[in-house]
């Protein structure tokens, strides 16, 4: 051993493992706005500079919000994990691309604006940030930040702009959607299923093109950033309970049948958007796989319920809400099954008495 | 028929096994080795030279009254320069024997092959050989291969997996000395009164896989099968592939002779094959030095005892000054804090880093995405351990099971949010035991 060895004696000591993944929540987020995208492009396509407007308004402001709030409270940034960025886009997805038809509304001309900032702030500051921040909401935000739009604005939220396809020969630049029609007790004048499959009909700004929400589901899935189940359930159960309900009451409004009503059903409204994108929020579903197959049924069921037995039209948004609500208790029912915990601990109290 | 999963649920680490196709170069005898008394699982050792004394290679210089133990011998011949303590990488002080090599390495004398007839001198002979689990558990092998239930155990598993990213010294081991696995493997078949054996290799080392299936039909072995494995970590872990290779579900504190097989790593196992030719204890070890700090990363064979400093000479010296050492693999291996560090008889690898790959990323909030109990192999709940854990909530802890986590990492690993979710369930472990042993 030559004397002029020289030893390393501080090295870092740390616990096993020392290979971690490269998927951390950032890239995580980074994929979920990259399956956001066919859904943005196609709501760009077809509502336009809107659409991009309300896009950036609402990413800009929900990452602003929640920078300036762990600024003011001084707590770590979390900015730069990308989370308020997915957040502001699905809230933008879920909004009517109303830029540009203020002629028919009422409304100051920010107001549209100031609708994208007031969402913004309830989903990130209210409902994420004052109830811990990232991991801690028990609602999902854009969710929430939606509901609160709807309900406080309803005319501005509920007038939905025509596609600029649809507009092409006619006077009109909003219409109903086609829940807005089943509402009204007829689809005469509603758009067909290809129509709707492709998005040509009027709805939130993301959530009418079913192959492009479909296109952004399969990366995930394929990335292995959601489990399918949650979307799988939540539209299974959508289709078989419009699939029995028309059945039993003999078909749609005007003569269609059960199946047509079924994929009608599946197709219109939210529900392919929130199954994919809202319902399966890592932070508000539960974890493990029963659990996740009773919060899908539960999302297609209260879905179902208030679109079919309720004064509102859609209810996609609500039965997210409510399913995040009992997602700790699904957690513990899944938890309880899976580790068979009050089996486990009726037979050590009867193994006591003996 | 049973719809459960066939596999149970593993992760892809990356292999990283840069040094497969090194053939392993043996290591000159350094001028001074420092063993350790402290090298199986169980109780250590106490040395049974002194300062001065005069050693041979292969002589006995650790043995113990306790019955968990093994001994431990002397890997160069030489001259006793001190019996010294340094702390382990576990935190707690080991005794060490400081050899000075003449570089003669006379052999012991007394050292001849073992005369075996039975199964009790076949265990005596394991036991005198100092041979431990050289997959890194480091349990006696001796006691292993003395089940209780003599009668029930009718397999010999073979773990050849090698699932740890970056290591390749059982595979250079199944490549170059599977004569000496073939020998082992009949010698404990025999002396157990054991039906077959299953080598179980990952698919990554088709080559391994080839070459025994290549020499078990020629000579004739109908009841020995290698057992391909998908190349995903931890397939190599016990409980792992005992439900891998026979399908059965092997809980914490189950062993694998209650479920009718005995699990080996398939160093020891040729290890065992060399012994019972020549009679030479366990002195020297296999193992893969790798890593970017490292300048010519090989497979080696070192004497035990050799200081991790005169390893990495061996290997061309340090290319980047070293941040991170680790005794085994990424996943399972312990950093220790000095390349002073001597060589143990379960050291598989000495993987050293510099400090751009030591990089120890930071923590951020759990984002409850459950990926860590979609990778755990037994599907148990280590966000919820943690949790607990935090809470100091042992009773939780119990319902969530936590006693069979094996701390195998893969829960750290895939957690997006760089949580130390396996050094939790460590953590939640010890409070468990803690709780049952102050009698709740």
């Amino acid at each position: 051993m030559a004397s002029n060895t020289k030893y390393y004696d501080n090295l870092t000591v740390s616990n096993s493992p020392h290979l971690v993944t490269s998927l951390d929540t950032t890239r995580t987020m980074l994929y979920v706005v990259a399956a956001l995208c066919p859904a943005a492009a196609v709501s760009i396509l077809y509502f336009g500079i809107s659409a991009v407007v309300m896009i950036a308004v609402c990413m800009i402001s929900c990452a602003f919000f929640e920078w300036a709030y762990e600024k003011i409270l001084n707590k770590p940034s979390t900015v730069r994990d990308g989370s308020a960025l997915v957040t502001g886009l699905i809230l933008a997805l879920n909004l009517p691309a109303n830029l540009t038809h203020l002629d028919s509304i009422e409304y100051p001309v920010f107001m549209p604006i100031l609708i994208c900032i007031i969402g913004s702030f309830v989903a990130i500051v209210i409902v994420k940030q004052l109830f811990g921040g990232m991991g801690r909401n028990f609602a999902n935000p854009a969710i929430v930040g939606r509901i609160t739009l709807f309900l406080s604005f309803t005319s501005y939220m509920s007038t939905w702009p025509l596609t600029r396809f649809q507009k092409a020969g006619i006077d009109a630049v909003t219409g109903a959607t086609p829940l807005g029609y089943l509402a009204d007790g007829s689809l005469t004048y509603s758009p067909s299923l290809k129509d709707m499959f492709l998005g040509n009909i009027g709805g939130a700004m993301g959530e009418t093109c079913v192959i492009a929400i479909l296109i952004g589901a399969i990366f995930l899935i394929c990335m292995k950033i959601i489990s399918p189940i949650i979307p799988v359930c939540f539209v299974a159960t959508v289709f078989i309970f419009a699939l029995v309900y028309y059945a039993a009451t003999g078909g749609g409004p005007d003569g269609q049948s059960a199946l047509y009503m079924a994929c009608f059903h599946v197709c219109a409204g939210g529900v392919m958007f929130g199954a994919v994108f809202c319902a399966t929020d890592y932070v508000t579903s539960p974890i493990m796989k029963l659990g996740k197959v009773m919060f899908g049924i539960g999302c297609g069921l209260v879905t179902m319920i208030i679109r079919l037995f309720c004064s509102y039209p859609e209810g996609v948004s609500f039965a997210i809400l409510f399913m995040n609500i009992m997602t700790p208790l699904l957690n513990s029912i899944a938890e309880d099954r899976f580790y068979q915990i009050s089996k486990r601990k009726k037979a050590a109290a009867a193994e006591k008495k003996a | 028929m049973s719809f459960k999963s066939r596999h149970l649920n593993s992760i892809n680490a990356g292999h990283h096994k840069h040094t497969a196709g090194c053939a392993t170069e043996i290591m000159p005898v350094p001028a001074a080795v420092r063993i350790s008394m402290s090298q199986n699982i169980g109780a250590p050792c106490t040395p049974l030279v002194k300062k001065g004394d005069t050693v041979l290679v292969g002589q006995k210089i650790g043995d113990s009254d306790a019955f968990l133990h093994v001994p431990v011998h002397a890997s160069v011949s030489g001259k006793v320069t001190g019996i010294e303590t340094q702390r382990n990488a576990m935190g707690g002080m080991d005794t060490l024997v400081v050899i000075q090599s003449d570089g003669q390495q006379t052999m012991d004398p007394e050292i001849k092959p073992p005369v075996i007839t039975n199964h009790k001198e076949f265990v005596e002979a394991v036991k005198a050989s100092g041979l431990v689990g050289l997959g890194g558990a480091s349990f006696p092998t001796w006691l292993k291969f003395n089940p209780k239930n003599m009668d029930g155990v009718k397999t010999l598993i073979i773990n050849g997996a090698e699932c740890e990213p970056f290591i390749t010294s059982d595979h250079r081991t199944m490549l170059e000395d599977a004569q000496n696995v073939i020998d082992g493997a009949l010698a404990v078949m025999k002396y157990l009164e054991l039906d077959d054996c299953y080598i179980g290799i990952e698919d990554n080392k088709q080559d391994a896989i080839d070459n025994f299936d290549a020499m078990f039909a020629k000579q004739g072995l109908k009841n020995m099968f290698t057992f391909p494995l998908r190349a995903s970590y931890p397939k190599g872990a016990e409980r792992v592939l005992i439900y891998e290779v026979l399908g059965k579900t092997c809980d914490a504190g189950v062993l694998p002779a209650d479920l009718g097989c005995i699990v080996s790593n398939v160093t020891s196992i040729a290890f065992l094959g060399q012994y019972l030719k020549d009679g030479v204890p366990l002195i020297t070890k296999r193992m893969t030095v790798d890593g970017d700090a490292v300048s010519e990363p090989k497979n080696i064979v070192a004497p035990i005892g050799t200081e991790i400093h005169d390893v990495v000479e061996f290997c061309g010296g340090y290319r980047k000054p070293p941040k991170k050492i680790l005794m085994g693999g990424p996943m399972m291996g312990r950093a220790v804090y000095s390349d002073r560090m001597p060589i143990v008889k379960n050291n598989n690898a000495i993987l050293v880093f510099s400090r751009e790959q030591a990089w120890i990323p930071e923590e951020t909030a759990c984002i409850n995405c459950g990926r860590c109990h979609q990778a755990c192999p037994f599907e148990l709940l280590p966000t919820g351990f943690a949790d607990a854990y935090e809470a100091g909530d042992v009773e939780r802890l119990n319902d969530l099971k936590v006693m069979q986590c094996m701390e195998c990492g893969s829960c750290s690993f895939v957690c997006p949010a760089h949580r130390p979710l396996a050094f939790m369930n460590k953590l939640g472990k010890a409070m468990v035991r803690e709780a049952s042993s102050n009698g709740k």
